[in-house]
């Protein structure tokens, strides 16, 4: 009665394979699942970048302190996180963010965002006096010789849409932005490679001409053409680190 | 009078202090352990293979973790470690003869690890995990100390110190040592496995990772609570949980591959690295060997098992808020982590059953909330996922709810974050 006949075996044989076939074939269909429905894209990867600056880089209008990246320079990008980093630029979330990422990946994370092709949107902009927006213009187009102050537009490209590889655009940037990171550079909490040209014309603008070109900024209609201008095409008048210091000497 | 509501404190701490000293006198009479063996010459500190072995071991000890500054030279000190009692300046290692180690014999050194006391023979900040290192070998000393003086040497004169009165006076730590640090070396047991043993090493020593993982009392000792139970990372305000993967530890279930994982890739089956620890291991533990890291493994294994906390009874209507949670959850959680807190293999953490969740305090779910992040970049993860950071988009309130959640969702069972914890949490610093 205990015996158990040869087929009996086999089928207990059979039964056996077909169970660790199966359970073999649903724990890695399982595991196939899983894993299939988390993308392998960098934009999944990024979504701590994301969250603040939106998925293609867009930026965040509503607070005007998550910047637009789409579109900038990506070496430009790329020195930011660095910056970020190294403490050269202090804000703590974004410190806290990319404190340990490698060079190679924050130089992925730059070109993502660099390729991004998203309209532009306009950014409230504040009410501001005729005086104030002229002087905006002329800080932005011509600078201000008396205080040494160079055009915005000597290096940021004539239409101020950035030049490669790594000087960012200023048009579309928020008022609230371009006057928090002027005041920064002046108070030492946003820096760059040295010579520090930023800082230097930041510390020569005044309180008064810092709102005025951020006015002028955030009020100017955007030209049909946001491509950075080529490499090579600006010739800075200030030394600048991040320029492997060519220009002029003021 | 609230000029007495200060005074009254630090008199106290005085007076333990002085009564701490004079213990400290009392009990002396031995004097300093004088190293003795093996001879230092000029010679073997250039030996190549000794500089290896002290280069992998001063990566193991995450020596360059307090002495770097953001964005500066590797061991040449310049950063300022912050502590309940002041900040301590984490002084340049490197062989510059003015402001590093270059003028140090191999004898100050072993002094300064050993026995906590500087090149003058001066008490040292306990900042500087001496209680910990002075379990380190004389052998492994020597390398770490030949290959420091490889080092580039980098002028980074020390900076000021800021502690707060009485802390700053040098004197007040013999009271302190009295009560906490006891010169030692390692001593094997025998009884235990090789492996055993030599995790027990690093861990106790070289690794310091009872510094984190232990509570720290009003003055800043751990001696009174098991070793490796967890603890509050003052300052950092991290909790960095109890590491016995038995019932009631912090890391129950947890298997010696889940740990040899987390330290080598960042993450586990179980859990991701985050916040301080995700530096240590992108820093550190990701470079250390296979051996020595499955040795870290048995030790943590065999811990024993802890006390079951209490079942915490809600103070207030913990239900309602965990009903508000469970919507934020399913709106901005459940993506990623899964309805049931699952998780997706090797990419999101599961939250059931994950410590960092349900830790004591509830301030690491909190913060991982409020901060997101990227899970550690390590050799086997060049391109971490990482977590949206929701202190823009959700309030104090909703962090509250959806934290109070996850800690009671599922398996999980600790008491709930209330918005004013959350709104503490915000804003403490982030480094």
């Amino acid at each position: 009665m205990m015996k158990t006949s040869p087929g009996t075996h086999l089928t207990r044989i059979h039964a056996a394979v077909a169970w660790f076939v199966a359970v073999t074939f649903v724990g890695a269909s399982g595991h196939a699942v899983a894993a299939a429905k988390v993308p392998d894209t960098l934009q999944q990867r990024i979504a701590a970048c994301t969250a603040c600056h939106g998925v293609h880089g867009e930026g965040e209008l509503k607070s005007g302190f998550f910047p637009r990246l789409a579109g900038k320079p990506a070496a430009y990008l790329a020195r930011q996180l660095q910056n970020f980093q190294d403490g050269l630029r202090k804000y703590a979330p974004m410190e806290y963010t990319v404190r340990q990422l490698s060079p190679a990946y924050m130089r992925e994370i730059a070109e993502y965002f660099a390729t991004q092709q998203v309209p532009y949107a306009r950014s409230p902009v504040p009410n501001a006096s005729a005086a104030m927006l002229q002087r905006g213009e002329q800080l932005t187009s011509h600078g201000d010789p008396a205080l040494k102050i160079p055009a915005c537009s000597s290096c940021h490209g004539t239409q101020l849409t950035g030049v490669q590889p790594s000087i960012p655009a200023l048009v579309g940037l928020p008022y609230d932005y371009v006057s928090s990171q002027l005041g920064s550079w002046r108070t030492g909490t946003r820096a760059s490679a040295a010579p520090d040209c930023m800082a230097v014309i930041a510390r020569r603008l005044g309180a008064s001409d810092i709102s005025a070109v951020a006015t002028w900024l955030a009020s100017r209609e955007l030209p049909a053409d946001m491509q950075a201008q080529p490499a090579g095409s600006i010739k800075p008048p200030l030394r600048c680190g991040v320029l492997g210091e060519h220009g002029g000497g003021a | 009078m609230k000029w007495i509501g200060r005074i009254l404190p630090g008199a106290l701490v005085l007076t333990v202090l002085a009564i701490g000293g004079w213990l400290l006198l009392a009990s002396r009479g031995g004097g300093l352990a004088v190293p003795s063996a093996a001879i230092v010459t000029a010679e073997n500190l250039h030996d190549p293979a000794l500089i290896a072995r002290g280069r992998y071991l001063a990566i193991a000890g995450d020596c360059a973790a307090c002495h770097t500054a953001q964005g500066g030279m590797p061991y040449a000190g310049g950063r300022s470690v912050s502590t309940p009692f002041g900040s301590i300046p984490a002084p340049n290692l490197t062989s510059d003869r003015a402001t590093g180690i270059g003028q140090w014999s191999f004898a100050d050194f072993w002094r300064a690890l050993h026995a906590g006391r500087g090149r003058r023979g001066e008490l040292l900040y306990p900042a500087f995990p001496y209680t910990s290192y002075t379990r380190v070998t004389r052998d492994d000393a020597l390398a770490m100390f030949a290959y420091l003086q490889t080092l580039v040497p980098v002028h980074t004169p020390s900076g000021a110190s800021g502690l707060d009165f009485p802390y700053s006076m040098r004197s007040s730590l013999a009271a302190w040592r009295a009560m906490y640090f006891n010169e030692a070396g390692y001593r094997p047991e025998p009884a235990k496995s090789q492996a055993w043993n030599r995790g027990a090493y690093l861990v106790q020593g070289l690794g310091h990772c009872n510094e984190c993982h232990a509570a720290r009392d009003a003055l800043g000792g751990v001696s009174g609570h098991p070793a490796l139970s967890g603890g509050r990372i003052p300052e950092l305000d991290w909790y960095a949980p109890d590491l016995s993967t038995r019932a009631g530890g912090g890391l129950q279930g947890w298997s010696e591959q889940d740990i040899v994982d987390l330290l080598q890739t960042g993450r586990s089956a179980k859990g991701v690295a985050f916040g301080p620890m995700a530096e240590v291991v992108a820093d550190s533990t990701q470079y250390m060997s296979g051996d020595d890291l499955r040795a870290i493994a048995t030790y943590l294994h065999a811990l024993p098992p802890r006390a079951q906390p209490a079942e915490a009874t809600p103070q207030f209507d913990a239900r309602a808020l965990a009903r508000q949670g469970g919507k934020v959850y399913g709106q901005h959680c459940a993506d990623c982590h899964g309805k049931d807190g699952e998780g997706v293999a090797g990419v999101y953490p599961p939250l059931d059953g994950n410590s960092a969740v349900t830790e004591p305090t509830g301030i690491n779910a909190t913060r991982m909330v409020l901060l997101g992040g990227f899970a550690p970049l390590t050799q086997a993860n060049l391109r971490p996922y990482s977590m949206p950071p929701f202190a823009q988009q959700l309030n104090d309130s909703e962090v509250s709810a959806v934290v109070s959640y996850i800690r009671q969702a599922w398996t999980n069972r600790a008491p709930v974050v209330r918005p004013e914890d959350v709104s503490h949490y915000r804003h403490t610093p982030m480094d």
